[in-house]
């Protein structure tokens, strides 16, 4: 028995406890480290009274300085904005091309299902050099909507993909009776199966939300003027002031950039989850 | 560019003033021709690949162009035929790049996979808290990797870092370790925050294939004489094989083509040594401003990503076919 239990402490409990650790500890020191005075951020790691690990004067300096000195507000509504409408186009035409792949019968359906699969895995870093061009021609560069029109490319085909899945998963006799009762098939689609799919929507949409809020390199090339820049690059471009990095400021930043798509996860952690099996599921 | 969306909103918008008497009378023509399957497909997939084939494969196919080409911003440039393809191969910070890429990649992903197994084995065990622990791991993930990332580069901060403050006070060092300063330590760096990053993603998608597998089998093989390992080795392990042979393949292709880490990181530094393919051609073709060089190195990781996607897709068939 105390061998049991000696053993469930040695490979059970204490690698989890050290796994929990190791995955949070980097969260401890942003907000540590954004809430600690510079006298102290920038002490000697020899000093005597050196307290790494906490604070004895917490302030709020860094976090008013980023709402009030810089851009950030206006990153983080930018973000917000961008996120939301791209999710938006891609959850409808997600929904519509799902549910054609996975219901209807027609011609090349097998081969459109797979390229739309294989432009799932076609990472944003392969094509971005041409994409600059192209937003350059369409007089899109410099404007929310060069990333509105770009993050669907590696959103479409996800929500596609998983709620083809989902789709798969309804009864096709619903629709049957349906349309039985006089229903069209566009009528059924509508009224029956997409409100049944509304768990695998809210995944898909959950999951697609923080994809674009997370996007990098689109925002990075396309977007130029401080004001129009999204959280992730602001605070890499703007917040470092020629080779300086203020540590207060920039932790801030990015403690402040994560809590939305962090407070929107932890309302749906079951969906976000179930989106994320969902899209590796073959 | 809008216009194709805003028609099919209008279709659909059209579609519902004829529902409300279905019926009742002579099939309006709009819903005749949503009868037709084919006809309906057709129009419901062509939102999705009207995006895709205008910002996938158009870019693709001007990718192509521009990598056979001398443009650059501002200058239309004409055709060079490999030239950019032969200049990036004898240029030694691409090949040094093309090598981090790969160093980078084989690395981050075993540990992924050996970090994020240990962990979902861990969460498939009741206990209290269990759902908090899982939320809680996710974060990683969750949070954009730029600004993680920050964290992570503040905490190997050759001044102040933290890290080093912990070894050197529990007596493991005497002097400040390089973490981002030596090319070979930063390297290694960024495999380890690449890890702390992606593990998540393996340990949640490997934990849902975990609780698929019956626990019949395992009292089964336990009546059987098998040990922990063995059960592990000859139960777990087939029936969940092909769930990380999928999360294998989607890792390998994201961290082949990482990018935001090493820009944030080391910024392909010091001395070019912790590039990679993505992050050097930011650099040649959009920091330079060499768009046909730069397509041409960032055409370099297509080759590698064109067998991954081949095995993922033949995979899959076999699912499907099983």
């Amino acid at each position: 028995m105390i061998e049991r239990r000696w053993k469930t402490w040695m490979f059970f409990y204490v690698p989890l406890t050290l796994l929990v650790i190791g995955t949070l500890f980097p969260f401890y020191w942003m907000l540590i480290t954004a809430i600690r005075p510079d006298a102290e951020l920038y002490r000697s790691w020899r000093a005597a009274n050196n307290t790494p690990f906490w604070t004895l004067a917490p302030t709020l300096d860094h976090v008013k300085d980023l709402l009030a000195r810089t851009t950030f507000p206006q990153w983080l509504w930018n973000t917000f904005f961008i996120a939301v409408v791209s999710t938006v186009i891609s959850l409808f035409c997600g929904l519509l091309a799902g549910y054609a792949l996975a219901r209807l019968r027609f011609p090349l359906a097998g081969a459109l299902g797979t390229s739309i699969f294989v432009t799932y895995l076609v990472p944003p870093t392969l094509l971005f050099i041409p994409l600059a061009n192209i937003i350059r021609e369409f007089q899109l560069g410099n404007t929310p909507w060069a990333l509105i029109l770009t993050y669907p490319t590696f959103l479409i085909p996800f929500c596609t993909w998983l709620l083809m899945g989902y789709f798969k998963t309804i009864p096709k006799e619903l629709e049957e009776c349906a349309r039985i009762d006089g229903a069209t098939r566009f009528g059924a689609m509508i009224r029956i199966v997409f409100p049944i799919a509304v768990p695998g929507i809210l995944s898909a949409g959950i999951f697609a939300f923080t994809l674009s809020w997370n996007e990098f390199i689109y925002a990075l090339v396309f977007i130029s003027s401080p004001e129009r820049k999204t959280v992730p690059v602001g605070v890499v471009s703007e917040l470092i002031r020629g080779d300086i990095y203020f540590w207060g400021q920039l932790m801030a930043g990015a403690l402040l950039g994560s809590v939305p798509v962090a407070l929107v996860y932890s309302f749906f952690v079951e969906y976000y989850v179930t989106g994320l099996t969902g899209s590796v599921k073959g | 560019m809008k216009k194709p969306i805003a028609g099919g909103a209008g279709g659909a918008a059209g579609l519902e003033v004829a529902l409300p008497h279905p019926g009742t009378s002579q099939p309006a023509p709009l819903t005749r021709f949503l009868e037709n399957e084919r006809l309906l497909a057709g129009l419901l997939l062509a939102p999705a690949v009207l995006l895709l084939g205008v910002f996938i494969a158009y870019p693709f196919v001007m990718g192509l162009w521009l990598s056979l080409s001398s443009t650059s911003v501002g200058n239309p440039g004409a055709f060079v035929g490999l030239q950019n393809f032969v200049k990036a191969w004898n240029d030694s910070i691409f090949r040094t790049a093309f090598w981090n890429t790969a160093f980078y990649t084989v690395w981050a992903t075993l540990f992924k996979l050996a970090l994020g197994m240990w962990l979902a084995l861990l969460l498939n065990r009741h206990f209290r808290g269990k759902r908090l622990v899982r939320a809680a791991m996710l974060l990683p993930f969750i949070v954009p990797t730029v600004l993680s990332t920050f964290a992570w580069r503040w905490m190997f901060d050759p001044t102040f870092s933290v890290l080093n403050w912990v070894l050197y006070r529990s007596g493991l060092i005497v002097t400040k370790l390089p973490f981002l300063s030596d090319g070979d330590w930063a390297l290694w760096a960024a495999i380890v925050v690449n890890t702390w990053r992606g593990m998540p993603f393996f340990a949640i998608t490997l934990l849902a294939g975990l609780q698929t597998i019956s626990p019949d089998l395992h009292e089964a093989a336990s009546l059987d004489g098998a040990n922990g390992w063995h059960r592990f080795w000859h139960v777990t392990w087939p029936l969940l094989k092909p769930v990380t042979i999928v999360v294998v393949v989607f890792s390998v292709i994201q961290t082949f083509s990482d990018f935001q880490l090493i820009y944030v990181l080391t910024g392909g530094g010091p001395a070019n040594s912790t590039h990679l393919v993505a992050t050097y051609a930011y650099q040649v073709g959009v920091a330079a401003g060499l768009l046909g060089e730069g397509a041409a190195i960032s055409l370099f990781m297509f080759p590698v990503l064109l067998v991954v996607v081949w095995v993922q897709l033949r995979y899959l068939r076999r699912l499907e076919g099983a």
